[in-house]
Order: C-alpha cells, then sequence, then structure tokens
C-alpha cells in the first residue's frame, strides 16, 4: 500500500471505480438537465419515462451494492437482502401514505384507505411519526439495521456461516412475506402502499419530482460507492477479507470475526433499505412481492454476473440485468426466465468472476482471490 | 302375443295402482277433515286414525296443525297448511300438497288445537316418520325424538326398532332409545343402564341432554349424568388432539417426501439442489402423462395408474437429476454458494419449461377410487384415506432409502464417497459415477413426493416452489446428512404446524414455526441430529 492513504486516492483506486463515479456524476446533473431543459423533439431530450426507469435500475445497483458489500467482502451469501430492501421502501411508503391525507377515495384524513375499508378507527401505533419527513428518513435506515442487527447476531454469534446463514436469510424473508401479506399487520396486505399523491409537497408524477429523485438515485449510488470503497480499505476491510478466505484462521489470531461481520451486514442493510426509499417513490407502489425469496435471489445474481468484490461490478451487473430484463419481458416475455436462468448458470460456471473480473477492459490486474 | 299381453297387463296394473293411490287419498282427505271434528274427543281420534293409517303424507299436516298452521278456506271448505308472509297467507292444498295461491286472514279458518291434542300428535308424528320408506326419513324421526321427554316415546321407538332392518337407522334409533329412557323412564335401572350406553357417543346433543340431566336437583341420576359429561368431553378433546396429530403428522409425511431428496443430495453431497421443488413438479407432471395415458388407452385400469406412475417419475426426475449433475453441478463441487446459485437457475429454466410445454393452468390429476374416501369413525372422527396413503407412502420410500443406503452396495459406496472422498477414490470407488447416481436418487425420490403431492395440490408449474422453503427447513431442522433427523424434523414441523393453526391461524402458525427454526439454527448450528467429524466443516 502507498504510505499516503487520504480519502481521494483510496476512493479513486480503481480505473472502475473512477469510471462509475464519473459516471454517476454525469448522469446526476445531464440525465435531469436534458429531461427538463432541451425540448421533447429534441435528439439529446430524454423522456420522462426512462427517467424514471433509470432511476429505478440505480435504487437496484445501490441494492446490488449492499450485497456485494457482504458477499464479496465477507464471504456472507444473503438470500433476504430484498427484505431490508422491502422494509427500507414500507417505511418510505408509509411516509407517502401519510401524504395522501384527506384526498384518497374514502377522503379519511386520518386513515389511509385500506384501514377505512378493514374498518380500523385508529392509526396504529407504528404508524405514528410516519407524517414527518425527518422521522421517516431515520426508520428507513433504522428497521431494516435494527432486523440486520438482531438477525445477525444471533447467527453470526453461534457461527452459522455458509449454505446454512442462505437458507435462514432466505427464511427470515419469507416470514416477512407471509407476514406483510396479511391485513392484519396494518401494511395494506397483498395490496402494499400505492396512490401516493406528493412527497414534501412536490407532486409525485411530475417531471421535475422525477427528474431529482433521479438525481438523489444517482449521488446516493455514488455515496454507497465511496462508503462502502472505504469499508473495505480500512484495516476493517482487511479483517472481512480475512474472515471471507479463512474465518476460523482469523479467529485464531485474535479477530472477534463475529463483529466484524455484524457490522458490516446492519451497514448492508441500511443501504438496502435506502435503496428501497429511493425505489418506492419512483415506481409508486410497495407490496409484500418485494419480500419474496426469487427477488431476494435476482439481486445476488446481479452482483455474479457483474463480478462480486469489486462493488462497482455490482452496479454494472444491477443495471444490465434488469435492461436485460426490462427488454426481454417486454420482447419476449416466455423467455426472460429462460434467459435468467442460464445467466444463473452461465454465470457461475463461466464467469466466476463476473463481467469484471473476466473483461480485460477492466483491467484492474491485482484481483484478489475470489474463492468462496 | 305374449308380448302384447305383457304389455296390457303393465298398463292394467298402472291403472291399479293409479286407481289405489286415489282411493288412499280419498281417506286421507276424509281422515284430514275429520280434524275438524266437533269435540277435541273426535279430534284426537282423528289424529289417532290418521297415525293407525300409516301415510306419511300425514305426517306434514299433522305438523302444520301443531304449528297452527292448518287453516279451512271458507270459500270452498278446502283445508290447507298456510306459511304466513308478512300480512299474506301462502296456501298449500293439505291433501295434495300443491300451492294454490294466497288469501287474507279473513278468508281463512284456523284449526283449533289443545295441549292434550298436541301430546297425542308429537307421538303419532314420531311413529309416522319412525316407519317411512325413506331411512333418511326414519333418521330424521329418531333424532327428532332424542330430545323428547315423553315416556310415550319409548314405546313408539321400541315398536319402530322391532321392525327395522337398516343397520345404521337401528343405530339411530337404538341412540334415541337410550336418551330418551334417560330422560323419561321411571325405571333407575333402566335408566343407568341407558346412561352408560350412551357414553360411546359425543354430539352435541347428547351432551345437552346429559347437561340437563345433571342441573336437575334431586334427579338420582344427576350425579351419574355430569360424571358421563365430564368422561365425554375428555374424550373429545382427546380425539381432537388425535385429530390434530393426524393432520400434522400428514403435513410431515408430505415435507418428509419433499425432503427426504434433499437430504440425499444436502447431506450426503453438500449440494445445495434449488431446483429440487422442481424435480418434484417433473414428477407430478409425470403423473399427469401417465394417467392421460391410461385414460386413452386402457381406461379400465385407470386405478392402478399411480403403480405405474410412481416408477415412472422416479426414472423422468432421475434422469432430468443426472442430466443436471453431469451438466452443471459437477462443474461446480466445494464451491456451494454457487452451486445453490445455477440450481436456481435450473429451476426457473424447469419452470418456463414446463410453462411452455403445459401451460400456466393447472392439470387434472384425479386420484384413484381406492384412495378416495375417508375412514369415519363413530366418534366424528375422519381420516382421509388419500392422507392416510401418503403417509404409509413417505415412510415406504423413508425405508427403502434406509436399506439402499444401509445394505446395497451402491450404498456402501455412497456413504464411503461422503466421509472421505478422496479415500473412496483411491480405494477404486468412481466418485464422479456415485456423485451421478446419488443425485439422480434424490432427483428420483424427489420425483416420486411429485407423485404423492399431485394427489393432494395443484400440478401447476409453480408446484415445486411452494414446497422448496419448507423442505430446507425440515432439513436444516433435522441435520444435514440425516435420514433419520429428516424424519423426525419433517414430523415434528408437521404436527407443530398443525398444534399451532388453531391457536393463531395458518399463516401466523407458519411464521411462528419459521422463526422458530430459525431461533433454533442459532442454538444448535448443525440441526437436531448433527453429524460429526471431518466432513462437516466443508
Amino acid at each position: 500500500m502507498a504510505p499516503k492513504r487520504n480519502f481521494l486516492s483510496i476512493v479513486l483506486a480503481e480505473t472502475g471505480g473512477r469510471v462509475l463515479l464519473g459516471l454517476l456524476l454525469a448522469a446526476a446533473i445531464l440525465v435531469p438537465a436534458s429531461n427538463l431543459l432541451l425540448p421533447e423533439g429534441s435528439f439529446l431530450h430524454v423522456p420522462t419515462y426512462i427517467v424514471t426507469l433509470m432511476g429505478k435500475y440505480l435504487a437496484f445497483a445501490l441494492l446490488a451494492l449492499s450485497v456485494d458489500l457482504i458477499w464479496g467482502y465477507a464471504g456472507i451469501l444473503s438470500l433476504g437482502h430484498g427484505a431490508f430492501f422491502a422494509l427500507g421502501g414500507y417505511a418510505m411508503g408509509m411516509y407517502l401514505m401519510r401524504q395522501i391525507g384527506d384526498r384518497g377515495v374514502y377522503g379519511n384524513a386520518e386513515l389511509p384507505d385500506f384501514m377505512v375499508f378493514l374498518n380500523w378507527t385508529e392509526l396504529p401505533w407504528y404508524w405514528h411519526g410516519f407524517d414527518a419527513f425527518p422521522f421517516a428518513l431515520v426508520m428507513v435506515v433504522a428497521v431494516p439495521g435494527a432486523l440486520a442487527l438482531v438477525f445477525g447476531w444471533f447467527a453470526f454469534r453461534s457461527r452459522v456461516t455458509g449454505v446454512y446463514l442462505s437458507i435462514i436469510t432466505q427464511a427470515m424473508t419469507y416470514a416477512l412475506l407471509l407476514a406483510f401479506f396479511r391485513n392484519d399487520m396494518g401494511f395494506g396486505g397483498n395490496n402494499g402502499l400505492t396512490d401516493f399523491k406528493e412527497i414534501l409537497g412536490f407532486n409525485i408524477q411530475a417531471q421535475n419530482t422525477r427528474a431529482v429523485l433521479f438525481s438523489l438515485s444517482a449521488l446516493a449510488v455514488a455515496g454507497g460507492y465511496i462508503m462502502c470503497k472505504l469499508i473495505v480499505s480500512s484495516r476493517l476491510g482487511r479483517v472481512l477479507i480475512a474472515i471471507r478466505d479463512a474465518e476460523s484462521r482469523t479467529r485464531f489470531l485474535g479477530y472477534r470475526a463475529e463483529y466484524y461481520k455484524l457490522f458490516v451486514f446492519v451497514v448492508s442493510a441500511m443501504l438496502a433499505g435506502i435503496a428501497g426509499a429511493l425505489y418506492v417513490p419512483q415506481v409508486g407502489i410497495i407490496n409484500p412481492s418485494e419480500f419474496a425469496p426469487a427477488v431476494s435471489i435476482e439481486i445476488v445474481i446481479w452482483v455474479a454476473i457483474g463480478g462480486r468484490g469489486s462493488l462497482y461490478g455490482a452496479v454494472l451487473g444491477a443495471i444490465l440485468v434488469n435492461y436485460a430484463k426490462t427488454y426481454l419481458t417486454g420482447a419476449m416475455p416466455d423467455a426472460w426466465l429462460f434467459a435468467l436462468g442460464a445467466l444463473f448458470i452461465a454465470s457461475t460456471i463461466f464467469l466466476p468472476k463476473g463481467i469484471v473480473g473476466t473483461l480485460p477492459a477492466f483491467g484492474t490486474g491485482k484481483r484478489r482471490g475470489q474463492k468462496s | 302375443m305374449s308380448k302384447l299381453g305383457g304389455i296390457l297387463g303393465a298398463v292394467l296394473l298402472l291403472f291399479g295402482a293409479i286407481l289405489a293411490n286415489q282411493a288412499t287419498a280419498a281417506s286421507l282427505e276424509q281422515g284430514i277433515a275429520a280434524l275438524g271434528g266437533k269435540s277435541f274427543k273426535a279430534r284426537i281420534a282423528a289424529v289417532r286414525a290418521l297415525g293407525a293409517g300409516g301415510d306419511e303424507r300425514a305426517a306434514p299436516v299433522l305438523e302444520a296443525l301443531m304449528a297452527g298452521k292448518l287453516f279451512t278456506r271458507k270459500a270452498d271448505k278446502k283445508i290447507v297448511i298456510v306459511e304466513k308472509k308478512g300480512r299474506v297467507y301462502f296456501l298449500t292444498d293439505a291433501v295434495s300438497g300443491a300451492k294454490i295461491g294466497q288469501a287474507v286472514k279473513k278468508a281463512l279458518k284456523k284449526f283449533r288445537v289443545n295441549n292434550r291434542m298436541r301430546g297425542v300428535i308429537r307421538g303419532v308424528l314420531g311413529a309416522l316418520t319412525l316407519l317411512h320408506k325413506d331411512p333418511a326419513r326414519r333418521i330424521a324421526a329418531a333424532n327428532a325424538l332424542f330430545r323428547s321427554t315423553s315416556a310415550k316415546s319409548i314405546q313408539l321407538i321400541e315398536a319402530a326398532l322391532a321392525r327395522e332392518s337398516d343397520d345404521a337407522v337401528r343405530q339411530r334409533m337404538e341412540r334415541a332409545l337410550a336418551a330418551v329412557t334417560v330422560s323419561a323412564s321411571k325405571d333407575l335401572t333402566m335408566r343407568e343402564a341407558a346412561l352408560a350406553s350412551l357414553i360411546e357417543f359425543t354430539d352435541p346433543e347428547l351432551r345437552g341432554l346429559l347437561g340437563r340431566i345433571a342441573a336437575i336437583p334431586g334427579d338420582p341420576l344427576a350425579g351419574k349424568a355430569a360424571k358421563a359429561l365430564i368422561e365425554i368431553e375428555d374424550r373429545l378433546a382427546l380425539w381432537q388432539t388425535v385429530e390434530l396429530i393426524f393432520q400434522g403428522v400428514s403435513l410431515g409425511s408430505v415435507l418428509l417426501l419433499a425432503a427426504v431428496g434433499l437430504a440425499i443430495t444436502f447431506g450426503v453431497m453438500g449440494v445445495i439442489n434449488m431446483a429440487h421443488g422442481e424435480l418434484v413438479m417433473i414428477g407430478a407432471y409425470t403423473t399427469f402423462m401417465v394417467q392421460e395415458a391410461f385414460r386413452a388407452w386402457i381406461p379400465d385400469a385407470f386405478d392402478y395408474s399411480l403403480f405405474v406412475a410412481v416408477p415412472a417419475a422416479f426414472l423422468v426426475a432421475g434422469a432430468f437429476g443426472v442430466a443436471i449433475e453431469r451438466g452443471v453441478i459437477r462443474h461446480l463441487y466445494g464451491r456451494p454458494l454457487e452451486t445453490l446459485l445455477a440450481t436456481w437457475g435450473i429451476s426457473l429454466i424447469l419452470q418456463q419449461l414446463v410453462r411452455s410445454f403445459f401451460g400456466p393452468t393447472n392439470q387434472d390429476v384425479s386420484t384413484p377410487s381406492w384412495m378416495s374416501g375417508a375412514y369415519e369413525s363413530a366418534s366424528g372422527l375422519v381420516l382421509t384415506y388419500n392422507r392416510i396413503t401418503i403417509i404409509v407412502f413417505a415412510l415406504l420410500v423413508v425405508a427403502g432409502i434406509a436399506i439402499v443406503l444401509r445394505k446395497t452396495t451402491f450404498g456402501l459406496q455412497m456413504r464411503a464417497v461422503t466421509q472421505n472422498r478422496a479415500m473412496a477414490s483411491s480405494m477404486g470407488i468412481r466418485t464422479g459415477w456415485v456423485d451421478a447416481m446419488t443425485f439422480g436418487l434424490g432427483a428420483g425420490i424427489a420425483g416420486v413426493a411429485g407423485v404423492a403431492l399431485s394427489q393432494i395440490d395443484n400440478v401447476s408449474p409453480n408446484l415445486g416452489q411452494a414446497y422448496i422453503i419448507d423442505s430446507f427447513m425440515v432439513v436444516v431442522f433435522g441435520g444435514v446428512g440425516n435420514l433419520w433427523g429428516t424424519l423426525v424434523g419433517a414430523f415434528s414441523l408437521g404436527i407443530l404446524n398443525k398444534f399451532l393453526e388453531p391457536q393463531v391461524g395458518a399463516v401466523l402458525a407458519k411464521i411462528l414455526v419459521l422463526v422458530g427454526i430459525i431461533l433454533f439454527i442459532q442454538k444448535r448450528p448443525r440441526g437436531l441430529f448433527a453429524l460429526k467429524g471431518r466432513a462437516v466443516e466443508s
């Protein structure tokens, strides 16, 4: 390592990272500018629906980043990260629901429509506070973080590792899926939360709002990348990599592996929660299907395709796979599952290091051992 | 000629029957008319006469009379049964039973009854329907008399019982007799005997009766009735528990079938096969194909189609399994997380493949006649035959696997490879071949599970998805690489689920079980029956 390790030299150490940050910053400025300032017919004009679509991809990219942080650097394969994403999304959705006020179908200022429909008379206690945006923002990271803390504390303390951990994370998200499907939970049951009107007083459908949300998503991915990069480049990051490659040995050297894993797991869950919070206002709905185990496994494949353990690879993978999904489900709906299945198989057999680890264009040269 | 004669005879007979019917109708009409006699004495005699006539068509008339619904239409003196709706009276001809319009109250005159008459009617009514041609009506009459507190009913039932030949009806009548004896007889020993004979039943009506008797102050039987009531309720609780256990075992056997193949591939080979559910689905679709073939070519032998479907599903799913192992998993040994992802990809492809071939809708798989129906005990315990079959089948499959693992050369080689791959290889075991066969065996058993699941679940491309998480839970809970653990795990999860369900509802029960397993794994990270040794650490 170079003797001088300042902030920029760490964050901009790799070509891929430099390119990613450059692109994200450019997109954060240029895409909204083109959408808002250029006339409709212009060659360089980006239509609003594309802005929203790209914003959605960026939310997924942040989610992929959070999975890469734990899978690529700590060897924790979570098959339940969709749960943290969805919880963040629900926290944001609850704020957006409160903003509807009396403009719902039933015109009840106190209760969201679905509660009126269920004949509830008052707001459940856990809905209080969500009228305030700052409180909702805290919840976006606090709820996934708390779940990750409790879950991780139990799991890592008793040294549940490898496939066992993967399977119980899957069980966790499955249990949440079933729970959120229940109407009694007070989260809109099957239909989830939708019909949002405005965010911070701005119309959620408006072109301006969408452009701002896109920029925020791009900046969030950039921020997420910088944070993850700082974590994995620190001493703590080096211990994480040691844990990934030889957990027992690291423990015998005197490191409390469970605390390192717990820390990074909670950070990752919070990032996933932020991704969910960015996703919901752009897509306009959050429902229990985000908890489905299949969704969480799909996130892992974004990372695997992009290349685990490089951070920017995860961003690339998320955007590529989701673009392919948008394209294929539109062009050949039947082919999508075949393609996705083939991606899973091909990426594990032929591209164990993902795109960035295989293509020389990304030649970072000095890649560390990537064995699981 | 003789043919013509025969037809002529038949026509004559028919006429005769119609004439006879008219004759009885006439006498019925007279009998009913007599109900409006001058004195109550005459009316009671008329009721008795109707009873003695034994014509069951008199029953609704008597019922109407007792309920105050029998009237005479003043205009034409026709006797009608009246159904009052608001201010309007809807009329039914008492003799023919035909609907004959409506009338206002003024146009009608009510048949009057007094209490003495009601008592007589009740007895006659019971007797009339107790001798009805239709066994279902006789059972209903017996059940109606169950509540009777009149000592007369005893003789009535006894008389009917003497003539009864249908076993099911006899049973109900005996029960009613015992109940009436308990509540109406004067003879204490008779009552005690009757009470003792009633104890074997559990229905709410009987419990109500016993409760009433227990509450009568000074009744010498009150104490015994109360005791009998407690005994019955205890037994009822026991049966409910038995039924819950049965449901739990039934769910457990389904889980066991779905999980046992997984236990082999996961436990023996350390391979996480996320496509396991889809192999189950392939087994179910094979069942569908086999049944279609039976329908097309040998419909007579349809009942035996499952006996063909089981080996067919084993072979088809097993072939898929071997192909998956040779094609994909072989390249990923030692990388369990990658295997998990690759097999997930395979599961997506298999699902879409089946969806493309068969369509996304459910396929119709029928249950053979020997598996439909249910065992019903006198107490109301219902055990369906298909569930019983699946429980037995699941146990047979596990026993079969245990035999293969313990007693065959292949099983020996498999265990050797599990315990120490390098050593087994150097002893001359073709580990690659053993891997392929083991995976094939696990897949084949998944297919066999599919045959069973096709009998109780919808055969659709999503069939496998519904079971994959549950079966992983079973394997992880029971302990990897351990058949016994899978068995215990499946049944305990099944029973736990069913016992939680009545308390908290089906969905919450499932959530609680999942959370319970997550917590359990913290306590015992290697499951209920953990394997020990070096193989574990991979």
